[in-house]
C-alpha cells in the first residue's frame, strides 16, 4: 500500500465501509462482505487526472462522460477534471448545470468541472467567475487557448484566487507558434512541416508566472513540454512564487523522432520535443519542479486523425496508459520512487485543485486503484475502452496493469 | 550446387567457335549483309569472338551489337530476384541484314523469344539465325539453333554453366547439380 | 544488390547503393528513348495512376511518357475533375484506385507525408511525385543523374542550391541524395527562406550568392514559389533577382564549366536571366530528357519489387 499523504509505504489491509475508508492496519479480520486479495500488488489512492477532455456536451462522437470515465477507471483514475472546451463551453452556469446533470446520470466515477476563463474561450471578455464558482467549478482554464490580453488575465487570476478556484494555464502565444504542427527545428525541416517554436510556450509561461507573481496569487501551468519552461518554473519556485505545473506522459516517454513516419497519433499541442527537452522534463519530475502528471486526454475520431498530417487534429488519449507509462519510463528506470509517482498522479493534483482526494486516510472517500506493477501488456486499439483510439502508445509494450478500480467503495473496473 | 562434370575446356570452346564461324560464312555465302548480335552477358563475348574468327578467315569486319533482354522477359521474377537491366547497344541498322543472334546456352527458348521481340522493335532483318555454344535441350517453345557448339543432354536438376575468360577468368563449360 | 522496396517515398531512407542502382538502371533506360520505336514491354498490362492533387503539367507528363514507354496503361486523375472535390479522403481515393487493380500510384499532394500515409494504407506501389515541402525524389534523382553524366561523378563535387529552401521539396531530396553520394552541398537564400537545422541535413549555409557560386561545380536554381507566398517579409521579385538571381555576370565569376540546373518551369528574370537559362552552362533541357529515363527506372524497379513480393506470398 502506498499512501503519500500519510507517508505510508508498507504491506497493509484496508477496510471500506459505506464508501469511506474506515480502517487502515495490518491483518484486518473484520469479516467483510467482500474481500479483495491484493497480495503482490500495489494499492494506491485512485488517480486524480487534472486534465481530461470528456468532449460531452457537443462531441459525443469522440467521447462521452460515460465512456470517458469508464476509460479512466481502466487506467486506475477515479477523479478527473473535465476541461471546458465543450459545445457549449463551460463559460456560464447553465452550461455547468447541464454538464452536472450528465455527470450525475452517466459518470462512473468522480468528475470535477473546469470552467472557462473567458466567454467562449475567445480571450475577449471574462466569464462570470463568481457564478461559475457557485455552479460548482473547481478550476478555470481556456485550455486550447491562452488569454493574450495581460490585463484580462491579471483580473482573472485575482478573481480566481479570491474565490479559491485553481487557475490552469494553457501557456501558448499563438502569434509565435506559427500555425505549426510539430516541434520547430531539424525534425520539422526534414519532415517538411511547419514548426511550433518552444518560445511560443515558454514565453507565455513566463508571462503567466509574472502576472501571478504581480498579483500575489497561485497559478498552475498545464502540459509543460520543454526545457525552458521547466527552468522558468524552477526559478519562479525558488523565488517563492506560488506556481505549480503538470506534464503529460507523452512528454517524458516520447520525443520528436516518433514523428518520422508522420503518425498522426503523435500529433498534439504542445508537440513532442527533443531528447534534451525530455531529459529536462524528467529532471523536473525528479527534483519536484513538476508537481503533477496529467494525461491531457484528447479523444478524436478516426476521420479526424487518420488523414494528412497537417490536417489531422491535435491531441492524444491517455487515461488508460498514463499510469503504465509512468511505471515503464520512471519507476522501471529508477528515476522515481513509487511514492513520488503516486503522489504526482493523485495527491498533488488533488491538492492543486483543492479537492479532498488522492489519499488513503481513514475517513477519506474509498477511491482506490489496485495495480499489478509487473504485468506487461501491449497497447492495442480493441482493448482501449475510450471511444477514440488515438493513442501514441499503440503497439508499444507498457508495464503495470490495473486489476481493480474502486470509487466510493464500489468496484467500477475489474481487470 | 556442386560441379558434376566439365563438358568443354578451353580448346574445345575455341574449336567450336571456329567451326561455327565457318558454318555461318558457308550458309550466308560470305559476310555481305551479315551482322552479329550477342545476348547479354556472355553472348556478347561469344559474338565478339565469332567476329574475330570471321575477320581471320575472310579478312572482313562484321558489325557486333549487344542486346539486353531483361525488359522483354515474360517473367519479371525469373532467374534471380533482381534481373539487372544493362544497356542494349546496337548502333547499326539491322534492316535487311542476316542477323546472327548469339547466346551461350539454349535451354527453354524463352530468352530467344524475348530477344526476337526486342529485335523486331529495332527493324526488319532479312533473316535471324541463332548460334549457341551449348544446346541443353528441354525446349518449351518452338525455337531451334541454326549453329550449336555442342549438344548436351541434361536433366532438369542440372544447370549448365559457361565460363568465359573475359568475365570469369577462364574458358570452360561445366554441368552443375543442385544439392 | 536487389531493389526491395515497393514504394519510392523519398531519398532520406535510401542507402547509397540503392540510389546508385536507380541511376545505373536509368542509364540503361536512356537508350530506349533514342530508338525509332520508343517502347519496351516491361510493364505491359500494368496500370499506373497519376494522382495529382496539385497542378503540374511537367512532372505528370514526364511520368506518363515514362510509363507508356514501358508499355503500361496510364490513368490521370487531377483533383478538380474527380470525386476528390466531393470531399473523398486521400485514403479512400487510394483504396478505390487499388480496388480497380491499378499497380502503381504516382502521387503529388500538398501535405508533407501524404505519400507515406498512402503507402502505409495500400498494398500497391506508391511513388512520391512531391509531397508538400517534404520530398520530390524523382526530381533529385534526375538532377543527380544529369550531374553524373556531365561531370562523371558525384563524390567530392561542390553543389550549391539556391532559392526558397525552406519550402522546397526539391532542395530536401537533393540534399539527401547528394550527401549520401559524397557531394558537398551548400544552400543559399535570404535568411527567412533557410529552415532551421538544415545544417544537420548535411548542408552548409550561406546568404551570399557569390559565396555560393565560388568553387561550385554545379548550381541548382529553384523556382521562387510565389504562389506559396505567405508572410509580409517574403522578398519581392526584383529585389530577389538583384540579390540572388543568376546572371551571366555572376556566373562569369564562377568555375568556367559550372553546370547550371533548374527543375522548371523557369521564372525568367527572377531566379535567373534568359542569358543563363539558354546559355552553354545550362543543362535544363537535358534534365527533362533524363527525367524520362529516371522515371522509367523507378517505375520498373518498384513494379519488380511488388511482383517479387507477390511471388513470395504465393510460393
Amino acid at each position: 500500500m502506498i499512501d503519500p499523504a500519510n507517508n505510508l509505504d508498507e504491506v497493509c489491509d484496508i477496510l471500506i465501509d459505506n464508501g469511506k475508508i474506515s480502517k487502515v492496519a495490518k491483518n484486518i479480520r473484520n469479516g467483510a462482505d467482500e474481500t479483495i486479495d491484493a497480495g503482490g500488488k500495489i494499492v494506491m489512492p485512485g488517480l486524480v487526472d487534472m486534465h481530461v477532455h470528456l468532449r460531452e456536451p457537443g462531441r459525443e462522437d469522440k467521447e462521452t462522460v460515460a465512456t470517458g470515465t469508464y476509460a479512466a477507471a481502466h487506467g486506475g483514475v477515479v477523479s478527473v477534471l473535465a476541461m471546458p472546451n465543450t459545445a457549449p463551453a463551460m463559460d456560464c452556469e447553465d452550461s455547468v448545470a447541464l454538464l452536472k446533470e450528465i455527470i450525475k446520470k452517466d459518470a462512473k466515477n468522480n468528475v470535477f468541472i473546469c470552467g472557462a476563463i473567458t466567454r467562449e474561450r475567445l480571450g475577449k471578455e471574462l466569464a462570470d467567475i463568481a457564478k461559475l464558482k457557485n455552479a460548482g467549478v473547481v478550476a478555470l482554464s481556456d485550455d486550447g487557448a491562452s488569454v493574450d490580453d495581460d490585463a484580462l488575465m491579471l483580473e482573472a487570476l485575482k478573481q480566481a484566487a479570491n474565490l479559491g478556484i485553481a487557475m490552469i494555464c494553457h501557456s501558448e502565444d499563438k502569434s509565435l507558434s506559427n500555425a505549426g504542427v510539430v516541434n520547430a527545428g531539424f525534425t520539422a525541416t526534414r519532415l517538411g512541416l511547419r514548426g511550433i517554436s518552444k518560445e511560443s510556450e515558454y514565453k507565455r509561461v513566463e508571462r503567466d508566472i509574472r502576472l501571478a507573481e504581480q498579483a500575489g496569487v497561485k497559478v498552475h501551468i498545464a502540459h509543460v513540454s520543454c526545457k525552458e519552461s521547466v527552468e522558468i518554473i524552477r526559478e519562479a519556485k525558488k523565488r517563492g512564487v506560488s506556481v505549480t505545473c503538470e506534464t503529460a506522459p507523452h512528454y517524458f516517454a516520447l520525443n520528436e523522432e516518433a514523428l518520422l513516419n508522420y503518425d498522426p497519433n503523435m500529433k498534439m499541442n504542445p508537440p513532442l520535443r527533443s531528447k534534451a527537452d525530455v531529459e529536462a522534463v524528467k529532471k523536473g519530475l525528479i527534483d519536484g519542479t513538476v508537481d503533477a502528471i496529467a494525461s491531457d486526454h484528447a479523444p478524436h475520431t478516426e476521420n479526424e486523425k487518420e488523414i494528412e498530417f497537417d490536417r489531422a487534429e491535435f491531441g492524444v488519449v491517455g487515461l488508460e496508459t498514463e499510469l503504465a507509462a509512468g511505471i515503464s519510463e520512471l519507476i522501471d528506470t529508477g528515476l522515481l520512487e513509487w511514492r513520488e509517482l503516486v503522489k504526482k498522479l493523485s495527491l498533488n493534483p488533488a491538492k492543486i485543485l483543492g479537492v479532498n482526494k488522492g489519499t488513503l486516510s481513514v475517513g477519506a472517500d474509498a477511491d482506490i486503484a489496485i495495480v499489478d506493477p509487473d504485468k506487461e501488456w501491449i497497447v492495442v486499439k480493441k482493448e482501449l475502452l475510450s471511444k477514440s483510439k488515438n493513442s501514441p502508445f499503440l503497439g508499444r509494450k507498457l508495464k503495470g496493469s490495473v486489476g481493480y478500480t474502486i470509487c466510493a467503495g464500489k468496484i467500477v473496473y475489474k481487470g | 550446387m556442386k560441379e558434376k562434370a566439365k563438358i568443354l575446356d578451353k580448346e574445345n570452346i575455341s574449336r567450336a567457335i571456329t567451326r561455327i564461324a565457318h558454318e555461318i560464312l558457308e550458309k550466308n555465302k560470305g559476310t555481305e549483309s551479315l551482322c552479329l548480335v550477342g545476348i547479354r552477358n556472355r553472348g556478347v563475348y561469344l559474338a565478339k569472338r565469332l567476329a574475330d574468327n570471321i575477320k581471320q578467315i575472310e579478312n572482313k569486319d562484321v558489325q557486333v551489337g549487344a542486346l539486353d533482354i531483361t525488359l522483354y522477359r515474360d517473367d519479371l521474377t525469373l532467374i534471380s530476384s533482381q534481373p539487372v537491366v544493362h544497356k542494349t547497344e546496337i548502333d547499326f541498322d539491322i534492316n535487311d541484314k542476316n542477323l546472327i543472334l548469339v547466346d551461350d546456352v539454349l535451354y527453354t527458348g524463352r530468352t530467344i523469344r524475348a530477344a526476337l521481340d526486342a529485335l523486331i522493335d529495332f527493324g526488319r532483318p532479312k533473316s535471324i539465325q541463332l548460334a549457341v555454344l551449348v544446346d541443353r535441350g528441354h525446349r518449351e517453345l518452338p525455337i531451334r539453333a541454326d549453329y550449336a557448339g555442342k549438344n548436351i543432354p541434361t536433366s532438369l536438376k542440372e544447370t549448365v554453366e559457361v565460363h568465359l575468360e573475359e568475365p570469369d577468368g577462364k574458358d570452360e563449360v561445366v554441368i552443375v547439380e543442385k544439392e | 544488390m536487389a531493389w526491395q522496396k515497393k514504394d519510392l517515398l523519398g531519398l532520406e531512407e535510401l542507402t547509397r547503393e540503392e540510389i546508385e542502382l536507380i541511376l545505373n538502371t536509368a542509364d540503361s533506360f536512356k537508350e530506349i528513348s533514342t530508338r525509332e520505336i520508343k517502347k519496351v514491354p516491361a510493364l505491359r498490362g500494368k496500370t499506373v495512376v497519376n494522382l495529382f492533387y496539385e497542378p503540374s503539367t511537367r512532372t505528370r507528363v514526364s511520368f506518363e511518357v515514362a510509363a507508356k514507354r514501358l508499355s503500361a496503361d496510364v490513368i490521370n486523375i487531377a483533383t478538380e475533375t474527380s470525386s476528390v472535390k466531393k470531399g473523398e479522403t486521400l485514403i479512400d481515393t487510394g483504396t478505390n484506385i487499388q480496388a480497380l487493380k491499378a499497380d502503381i500510384i504516382v502521387v503529388r499532394h500538398n501535405s508533407s507525408g501524404a505519400a507515406a500515409m498512402l503507402a502505409r494504407h495500400l498494398a500497391i506501389s506508391v511513388v512520391n511525385a512531391g509531397d508538400g515541402w517534404h520530398e520530390h525524389p524523382t526530381q533529385a534523382l534526375l538532377d543527380i543523374f544529369t550531374l553524373k553524366e556531365k561531370l562523371g561523378k558525384i563524390e567530392g563535387l561542390n553543389v550549391s542550391i539556391v532559392g526558397d529552401i525552406a519550402h522546397s521539396r526539391v532542395a530536401r531530396s537533393n540534399i539527401w541524395g547528394l550527401t549520401k553520394l559524397g557531394a558537398k552541398v551548400t544552400v543559399c537564400a535570404p535568411k527567412i527562406l533557410i529552415p532551421a537545422g538544415i545544417e544537420e541535413m548535411g548542408a552548409r549555409v550561406t546568404y551570399d550568392i557569390d559565396e555560393a557560386l565560388k568553387g561550385a561545380d554545379a548550381l541548382n536554381v529553384l523556382r521562387m514559389q510565389f504562389e506559396r507566398d505567405e508572410s509580409a517579409a517574403f522578398p519581392k521579385q526584383l529585389e530577389y533577382f538583384k540579390n540572388f538571381g543568376i546572371t551571366g555576370e555572376r556566373l562569369a565569376k564562377a568555375k568556367k564549366n559550372i553546370v547550371v540546373m533548374h527543375p522548371g518551369p523557369i521564372n525568367r528574370g527572377i531566379e535567373m536571366s534568359s542569358e543563363v537559362a539558354d546559355g552553354a552552362n545550362s543543362v535544363i533541357l537535358e534534365q527533362v530528357t533524363n527525367g524520362i529515363a529516371v522515371r522509367m527506372a523507378v517505375l520498373f524497379l518498384v513494379a519488380q519489387a511488388a511482383e517479387s513480393k507477390k511471388d513470395e506470398n504465393t510460393h
